[in-house]
């Protein structure tokens, strides 16, 4: 049985942060969950993928964020309870749906969690997603600890059905990956089966419809705003004269300040759980009975520039300040000593923090950046491009494991900004330039957002080559399946797409398959795919090693070793490929046979074929 | 209870959540209170794996520099790297065994010597555990048991409030029996190092 389907009511577990989340969604009565996967988020459908398999709890892997929520909006109109799952960067995939979907609401309750990145730990960009309630009109939640993350997704799902409005649940990357004791309550029974209630007058959103919905939207703000005032979630703790406000894990750090300065009596926390609408008449309050007011929030100055606002209205001129004070800024996730410098600085408390070793003379430490595995058919691939190519090709490039190919020697990453972008800026890179343009997407990447794309540069008549780098998986969130992935091995029988097929049906007319650990044949399908004077795909196909290994699919291949007496120490192996089961034993290049996976790569790039499968 | 704060730093592969993790457990199961924190996702391929485990009246999941009592690290460079986590009075527990990453093997980098490396950080912090956690777990007939030879190490330190027995639960309660034992005997020749040390 799965650990978070444990019926124990009152157990205390340790939870990673997301596993908090999901167990809430089932102690809430979710019954119809969908996400596209994406860091920080991923493990929160994880869970629902698996309990899917041994329970009644509806759960699809879709086929991006803008699918998955619309997926959600048919079932929750149903009256069923419905929880959608991604990164920061994700709603703004699903923005569509998301901003009249506002309008039109749910019947059963709607939770979206957006799962934020400040620091950018596995992201694009840091944007925070607060604004989006701000846009949508939607109420927006934000819990502080492990324990929070499962009680107030319980409190979304009942708050959404209650206004028939979608909540947004917003997280950062710390909160999705705490562990922390989370104590359980009941399950629900789930209910999977509703009954949609026409009524086009309210679903169908024309203009007419729009205008309408609008006022709708406004008087339920109203009421959420009501909700917010008596949240449980929006509490001031303590009577001090100095008052800091504070949200999400933001709230851990001045807690353990306060505390860590001695300042309990001095100070009174403002803590926005239920941070929109944001409670005005709680904060006006909190401020008319304090001296000023520090804000203490990740990211944008938003409750800060809020708060200012409603002292303006309410003619209060406390001093308010947030970004600016000490190292408090727009950039970044903060640290419990960041915070506790800050809340000293501003409230003129003598303190000193520890002094951390002096670093001097601390040699330069080799780089340790993430990196392609040890047979990566990703690093095979890049290899066979770069040959016929040569330097000089301009590679847009998508969002996957294979955007590491940014890192020399492979260098083979020239533009990225969002999933999907390598196939449509190529479309602007042929028509703009004379220089020669190959695109990598991956394939879960390509059924995201890459399809549309590749329309345009059918019908639009642009030259260049895409290659979809095919390993079977969405690997870099962690083997999540998608459209083209034989589910069998997942314990799932789902239909798999032919990724050729789409291609193929998308108007492509010069379509390449190949296996990117045979080298030669590689190569003569990217030459073929360089001479041709159109759009050229080439599919290269190769199950990603971990995957394959985790799920019982991998072949078992004797790992290589370098034979000394044909080595020539050319270093084409270790130089080009950079695999890093290779390194360097004194002059001579060596294969770690622990990490070797048998990928027969390096032993066809060698010259002198000193490269050998190991005997035995 | 006083507060501890535990940073646990190693390299994609080497064990190291599931050691910040299988101490939360043992916490939880003896009643103090501990929070850990964990980086996934990209840092996973081949890069550096940072967690942390915050023991006693804290809240705060992370550590900042400088705050560390104790540094828990798999690998002698990222000891290292990870020094400015430390003050004078943290205890540093680091594996010496080296796992030069493939920047060095391509001429990007040099990796230093690792004696060089110890006596550098023996001079700049106070009390350090230094073991080679891979030869152990060699010994003990598992090589993947370094994340087990290290948790001994640091429960060996005394620096924080879960005995041996207690971790020493939770290691039994979720570990496949296969590796049990060997896990056992690589906990416990850490924990005898840290006590020697």
């Amino acid at each position: 049985m799965h650990r978070l389907l444990t019926d124990s009511p009152g157990k205390e577990m340790l939870l990673l942060g997301n596993e908090a989340i999901a167990r809430g969604a089932l102690e809430g009565g979710m019954a119809f969950a969908t996400c596209y996967p994406g860091t920080p988020s991923s493990e929160i459908p994880e869970q629902f993928f698996k309990i899917s398999q041994e329970s009644d709890l509806y759960f699809e892997y879709s086929t991006n964020e803008k699918v998955a929520l619309e997926v959600a909006a048919g079932a929750a109109v149903c009256g069923i309870r419905t929880m959608v799952t991604m990164k920061h960067v994700g709603v703004n995939v699903a923005a569509d749906p998301l901003m009249t979907l506002a309008y039109v609401g749910t019947k059963g309750g709607m939770v979206i969690i957006t799962a934020d990145d400040p620091s950018l730990f596995s992201s694009q960009n840091e944007q925070d997603n607060r604004f989006y309630a701000r846009l949508s009109g939607l109420p927006m939640l934000e819990p502080t600890n492990a324990q929070e993350m499962k009680d107030i997704t319980i409190y979304a799902l009942e708050l959404s059905e209650e206004l028939e409005l979608p909540v947004l649940l917003r997280t950062t990357t710390r909160l999705n990956h705490i562990r922390g004791s989370v104590k359980l309550g009941d399950l629900k029974p789930l209910k999977t089966k509703g009954n949609f209630q026409k009524n086009p007058f309210h679903f169908v959103v024309v203009p007419a419809v729009g205008r309408n919905l609008h006022k709708v939207l406004l008087q339920k703000y109203e009421k959420a705003a009501g909700k917010s005032e008596k949240s449980p979630y929006n509490i001031i703790i303590g009577k001090g004269k100095w008052g800091i406000v504070t949200n999400g894990v933001s709230y851990n750090y001045v807690k353990d300040a306060v505390e860590d300065l001695g300042l309990s009596d001095e100070v009174s926390i403002l803590k926005l759980g239920f941070s929109w609408p944001l409670p005005r008449d709680l904060i006006v309050r909190f401020l008319m009975q304090v001296e000023k007011v520090l804000v203490v929030e990740e990211l944008e100055p938003i409750m800060e520039n809020d708060i200012k606002a409603m002292a303006h209205e309410s003619t209060l001129t406390l001093p308010i300040r947030g970004k600016g004070v000490g190292r408090l800024s727009r950039l970044f996730e903060y640290d419990p000593g960041m915070v506790r410098e800050a809340i000293a600085q501003y409230f003129g408390v003598e303190y000193k923090g520890t002094k951390a070793l002096d670093l001097s003379g601390i040699p330069e430490l080799p780089g340790r950046p993430p990196t392609l595995c040890p047979g990566c058919p990703h690093r095979a691939t890049y290899y066979s491009v770069k040959q016929v190519y040569g330097p000089d090709a301009i590679h847009p490039t998508d969002i996957g494991c294979y955007t590491l190919g940014l890192l020399p020697p492979i260098s083979m990453a020239d533009f990225l900004v969002c999933m999907g972008s390598s196939v449509s800026s190529s479309c602007g890179f042929s028509e703009a330039s004379d220089q020669k343009v190959v695109s990598f997407i991956g394939d879960s990447t390509f059924f995201h957002s890459g399809i549309t794309g590749l329309i345009n540069a059918v019908h639009n008549n642009h030259k260049f080559t895409l290659v979809i780098l095919d390993n079977g998986t969405t690997a870099m969130t962690g083997h999540q399946p998608h459209p083209g992935v034989d589910t069998g091995p997942l314990g799932v029988n789902l239909s798999q797409i032919s990724l050729e097929d789409v291609v193929r049906g998308c108007g492509v007319k010069d379509v390449h398959v190949v296996k990117p650990f045979k080298i030669r044949k590689t190569m003569e399908a990217v030459k073929a795919a360089m001479e041709y004077d159109g759009l050229s795909v080439i599919i290269s196909r190769e199950m990603c090693p971990l995957f394959a290994k985790a799920t019982g699919q991998g072949k078992k291949a004797r790992p290589f070793s370098v034979n000394h007496d044909k080595c020539k120490n050319h270093r084409d192996c270790i130089n080009l490929l950079a695999c890093p089961a290779m390194y360097l034993d004194g002059e001579q290049v060596e294969i770690n046979k622990y990490l070797c996976i048998g990928c027969s790569v390096c032993a066809q790039v060698c010259p002198e074929n000193a490269i050998l499968p190991m005997k035995g | 209870m006083e507060t501890k704060r535990l940073v646990f730093v190693g390299v994609g592969g080497q064990g190291n959540l599931l050691a910040s993790r299988l101490l939360g457990e043992a916490a939880l199961a003896e009643g103090v209170p501990a929070v850990v924190s964990e980086i996934h996702g990209m840092a996973q391929r081949g890069g550096i794996v940072e967690s942390a485990v915050l023991i006693g009246n804290v809240t705060s999941p992370i550590v900042s520099p400088g705050e560390a009592d104790v540094l828990i690290s798999f690998e002698p460079v990222e000891t290292l790297r990870a020094l400015g986590k430390c003050n004078k009075s943290s205890v540093i527990i680091t594996n010496v065994h080296p796992l030069p990453p493939f920047t060095v093997a391509v001429g990007q980098g040099t990796y230093p010597d690792v004696d060089d490396m110890l006596a550098l950080i023996r001079k700049k912090a106070g009390r350090v555990i230094a073991l080679d956690g891979d030869a152990i777990a060699e010994e003990v007939g598992n090589p993947l048991a370094l994340n087990m030879v290290m948790l001994g190490a640091l429960i060996g330190s005394e620096t924080i409030p879960i005995t041996a027995e207690d971790m020493k639960k939770t290691i039994s309660s979720s570990t496949k029996k296969a590796f049990l034992e060997s896990n056992l005997a690589a906990f416990d020749r850490g924990f005898e190092e840290a006590k020697a040390n």
